[in-house]
């Protein structure tokens, strides 16, 4: 039972700390007036930014080195840039390159 | 309004639906095998709501790690979220009553989908909130369902996760096509990848986010006056 409330209590920290993070900034900058220009600046270009950083993160554990270095990841991206490019419609890029990754690391690259 | 908004949302979420009931599965999967049932899976993803943090608790709980460690922990790899909070401050500035709401719930995938532009004839602060209240179910019912289920899955879902990655790179790809400054798209890129190189896989998020912030700073002049060009 002490050892279950110990969890309860790691939770309750985990899901107060991750909520102070995500409400600080709305909390600093409240209004507009008393915003530093650069902070605006940096809320208009760093959605550009972070979105090539969380493809990067999604692509943390590939090995380049090691086989299948990395190959099944760059293939389906490149399915994934191709259907895109080519229709434009958004999950049909996002199923199709998932579906190549699947059969790819499921059949080909075991 | 109300129906075509709630429909445009939901196709929006499908991609995240994909991830995070793969996702929170496997997150259930594992905290049963920890010896914590579904119960305690629905809580955390309840609550906590952040999944590379869930995955990482795996290893505070089952260790027992003190509180302060927790916290520590939770500071490091969620710090990134305050960034997410920057560049969400004009959209949520008049969502009302539920701005709490879409503050806690702003996840990396909810992020990805809130700076997409809003589907032509939805009302945007419905789409928003509608969104995000998809994406917190998927993540809570495929965490539920990891640790009902366990090992017994129906069907081989080696790779399924892939649909983040591919979420990434479509919004990615958007923003890129829409835009004729790439400069914070290939910095992001770059630094991102030139840290995880340097630093390994498990300590590269922070180091990353802090110098893409302070070089994006340094080059507010050039990449403003770029901004006036398009």
């Amino acid at each position: 039972m002490n050892g279950d409330l110990h969890v309860l209590l790691q939770i309750l920290v985990m899901a107060a700390v991750t909520a102070v993070l995500r409400f600080l900034p709305f909390l600093m900058f409240r209004n507009g007036e008393n915003r530093p220009g650069v902070i605006s600046y940096l809320g208009t270009v760093m959605p550009y930014a972070v979105m090539g950083m969380l493809v990067v993160y999604c692509l943390k554990n590939v090995s380049l080195l090691t086989a299948p270095h990395g190959i099944p990841e760059a293939i389906a991206l490149l399915a994934v840039a191709a259907l895109h490019l080519w229709r434009r419609n958004t999950l049909l890029s996002i199923f199709g390159g998932t579906a190549v990754y699947m059969l790819l690391v499921q059949l080909i690259f075991v | 309004m109300n129906a075509k908004t709630a429909r445009l949302a939901f196709v929006a979420s499908i991609p995240v639906m994909a991830g995070y009931l793969v996702l929170g599965a496997g997150f259930g999967v594992l905290l049963q095998d920890r010896g914590h049932g579904f119960f305690w899976a629905f809580l955390m993803s309840l609550s906590i709501y952040a999944g590379s943090l869930q995955y990482a608790s795996l290893d505070l709980i089952s260790g027992g790690a003190s509180l302060i460690t927790t916290a520590l922990m939770t500071l490091m790899i969620n710090a990134r979220h305050f960034f997410y909070g920057l560049s969400m401050l004009d959209r949520y500035q008049d969502a009302g009553k539920e701005k709490p709401y879409l503050i806690f719930s702003l996840t990396d995938e909810t992020y990805s989908l809130m700076c997409a532009p809003v589907p032509e004839g939805a009302d945007p602060r419905r789409f928003r909130l509608l969104v995000s209240v998809f994406d917190h179910c998927y993540w809570v019912l495929g965490s539920v369902i990891g640790g009902l289920l366990g090992p017994v899955l129906p069907f081989n879902t080696k790779g399924l996760d892939f649909a983040m990655t591919a979420l990434f790179t479509v919004i990615f790809l958007e923003q890129w096509l829409s835009s004729k400054n790439h400069a914070a798209a290939l910095l992001g890129l770059g630094i991102t990848a030139v840290c995880l190189a340097v630093l390994g896989p498990d300590r590269f998020v922070i180091p990353s986010m802090v110098l893409i912030t302070l070089t994006l700073a340094t080059l507010r002049r050039r990449l403003e006056v770029a901004e006036d060009e398009r």
